[in-house]
């Protein structure tokens, strides 16, 4: 049989498999990298229908974040206030002002008003805000300074990575139950001793927080 | 030999295209999360209201009076829970978190909501409220009143708490020397009142 191909293609397949190569290691760690910053907007506000303040509301007026996030303690959704919630005050306060157009609306005509969402955990995560309420976890160590904020932004990766740096040492972060709402609390000199000391008196489970099926399950 | 070269040709390009079959079907589930917009529903999301004339199967099913503040001889003046510290506890926090916006943390019905255009409620110690059943307040807060909205968000349980702190704080507020335990050494509440 003739040779097909000239002897120099022999050293085309070596670079093929080099190049490949190559190419495979950049693929994957572009893929990495876009999975690790893909939809994790840190720190950019997300768009809403209605220009609702939480430094308004939660900061200067002082709302207590269960006045509209009623089921935060009781269940694993905090939920996002119906419209009834706004009406509470807005039926007399700022009545006719443009700003809350869409919220009067809302109201006529009985359709939610469509938040978009800020944090969304994949399907897989099972995620519960009531245990971690109870536990003495406050919302300003997952979601930050809520109460500055003018619009609502994700305030930390929300990755499986940050999720464990708390799940393997909760005693570097938690706090007094009474303190959990505290948007300005701030961690004690002795935060190793008084954590230590939660974790009995919380009888939180350290063998279990970081395994697998706490939370894909 | 020639053969196994291509052979590894051939399984690397197959194994490259592995790498294009990633999917986010995991991360999207066909599941029906509560708050989801659903179009197939009336309401475009998936968390229904209950029907019109829903019978709730808590407690008020069996005993309406729990649910209305309402019994057979009109506005309930005594609690239907029994009456404890951490009743009074988690009625103070709830009213505080709930109540305080409009009403103020002390009652008398200037709170920051109401400095910045909600109408002014009347003072929880006028001596009409003070005479009040606690039925009352109960009632207030599951119907709404006047132009105040129902806060019937607040389970039922706590708005019983709500009602029984009510009356504690409008006894703060007419308490004499005379009501303070003997146990209890009045001047250092005050010099800790005065500390604060
Ligand atoms: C007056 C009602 C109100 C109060 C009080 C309030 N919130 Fe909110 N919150 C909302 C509304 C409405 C949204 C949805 C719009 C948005 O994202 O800005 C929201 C959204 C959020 C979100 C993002 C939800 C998402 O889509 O992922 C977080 C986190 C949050 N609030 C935390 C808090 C915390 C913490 C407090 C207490 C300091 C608080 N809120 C107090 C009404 C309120
Ligand atoms: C407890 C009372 C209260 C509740 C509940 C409340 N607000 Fe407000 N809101 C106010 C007050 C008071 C102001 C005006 C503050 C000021 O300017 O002094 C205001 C201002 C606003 C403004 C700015 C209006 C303007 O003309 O500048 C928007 C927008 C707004 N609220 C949206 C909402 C939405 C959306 C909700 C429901 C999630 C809500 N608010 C719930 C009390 C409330
Ligand atoms: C351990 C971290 C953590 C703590 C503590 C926490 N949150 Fe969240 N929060 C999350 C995550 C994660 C999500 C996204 C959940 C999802 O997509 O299912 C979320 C979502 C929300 C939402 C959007 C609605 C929902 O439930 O998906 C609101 C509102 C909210 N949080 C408010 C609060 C408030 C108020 C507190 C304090 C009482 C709080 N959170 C404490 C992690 C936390
Ligand atoms: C700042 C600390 C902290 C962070 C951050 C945190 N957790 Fe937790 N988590 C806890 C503590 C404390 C508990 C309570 C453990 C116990 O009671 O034994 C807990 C419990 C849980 C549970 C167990 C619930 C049950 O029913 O057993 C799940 C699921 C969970 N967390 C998911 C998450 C996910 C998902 C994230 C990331 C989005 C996260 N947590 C971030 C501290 C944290
Ligand atoms: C504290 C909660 C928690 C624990 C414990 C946990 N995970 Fe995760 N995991 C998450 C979260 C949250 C995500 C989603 C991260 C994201 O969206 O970026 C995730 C994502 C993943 C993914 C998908 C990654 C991707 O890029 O899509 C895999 C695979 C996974 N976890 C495996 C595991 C394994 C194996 C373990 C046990 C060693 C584990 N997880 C333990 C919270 C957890
Ligand atoms: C948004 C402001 C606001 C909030 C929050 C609020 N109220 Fe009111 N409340 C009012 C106003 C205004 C009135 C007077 C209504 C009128 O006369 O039209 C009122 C009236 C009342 C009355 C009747 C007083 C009378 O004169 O007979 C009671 C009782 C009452 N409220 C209790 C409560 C309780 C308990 C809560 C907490 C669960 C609460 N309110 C929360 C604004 C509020």
């Amino acid at each position: 049989m003739p040779n097909l191909f000239p002897r120099n293609s022999n050293s085309f397949l070596w670079w093929t498999i080099g190049l490949g190569g190559v190419f495979v290691v950049l693929l994957i760690t572009g893929l990495t990298v876009f999975a690790r910053t893909h939809n994790n907007q840190v720190g950019v506000p997300v768009e809403q229908p209605v220009a609702f303040s939480h430094s308004l509301h939660a900061g200067s007026m002082g709302l207590d974040c269960r006045y509209c996030h009623t089921t935060v303690e009781t269940s694993n959704f905090a939920n996002v206030p119906a419209t009834e919630t706004c009406m509470t005050c807005h039926s007399q306060v700022r009545v006719n002002s443009p700003q809350l157009a869409v919220v009067q609306e809302s109201w006529d005509t009985g359709t939610p008003i469509a938040w978009n969402r800020v944090h969304d955990m994949p399907d897989f995560v099972f995620f519960d805000h009531s245990i971690h309420v109870a536990k003495g976890v406050g919302c300003s160590d997952c979601h930050g300074p809520v109460h500055q904020m003018e619009g609502m932004w994700k305030n930390e990766p929300m990755t499986m990575g940050w999720c464990l740096e708390c799940h393997k040492s909760p005693e570097d972060y938690l706090r007094p139950r009474s303190e959990v709402f505290n948007m300005d609390y701030t961690r004690p000199r002795n935060q190793v001793e008084l954590g230590a000391q939660l974790v009995q008196d919380y009888h939180i489970d350290t063998e279990k927080l970081p395994q697998c099926w706490t939370c894909h399950r | 030999m020639r053969k196994n070269r291509r052979g590894v040709l051939v399984l690397s390009i197959l194994l490259a295209l592995l790498l294009t079959a990633c999917g986010r079907n995991m991360v999207e589930q066909p599941v029906y999360r509560s708050y989801d917009v659903n179009p197939y529903l009336p309401q475009g999301t998936n968390a229904h209201q209950p029907p019109e004339g829903t019978v709730s199967r808590e407690r008020g099913a069996i005993d309406p009076a729990f649910f209305t503040g309402q019994g057979e001889g009109g506005m309930l003046s005594e609690l239907p829970i029994e009456l404890t510290t951490g009743v009074l506890q988690r009625g103070m926090e709830r009213y505080n978190i709930y109540c305080a916006p409009c009403h103020n943390y002390n009652g008398d019905g200037r709170g920051v909501v109401v400095q910045r255009g909600f109408p002014q409620p009347a003072s929880l110690h006028e001596p009409r409220l003070r005479d009040a059943d606690v039925g009352y307040f109960f009632n207030a807060m599951t119907n709404g009143f006047g132009r105040m909205y129902p806060y019937d968000r607040v389970p039922a349980e706590d708005r019983w708490a709500i009602a029984g702190y009510i009356r504690a704080l409008q006894l703060s507020q007419y308490g004499t020397p005379e009501d303070v335990p003997a146990e209890v050494q009045l001047e250092s509440l005050i010099q800790a009142e005065a500390d604060r």
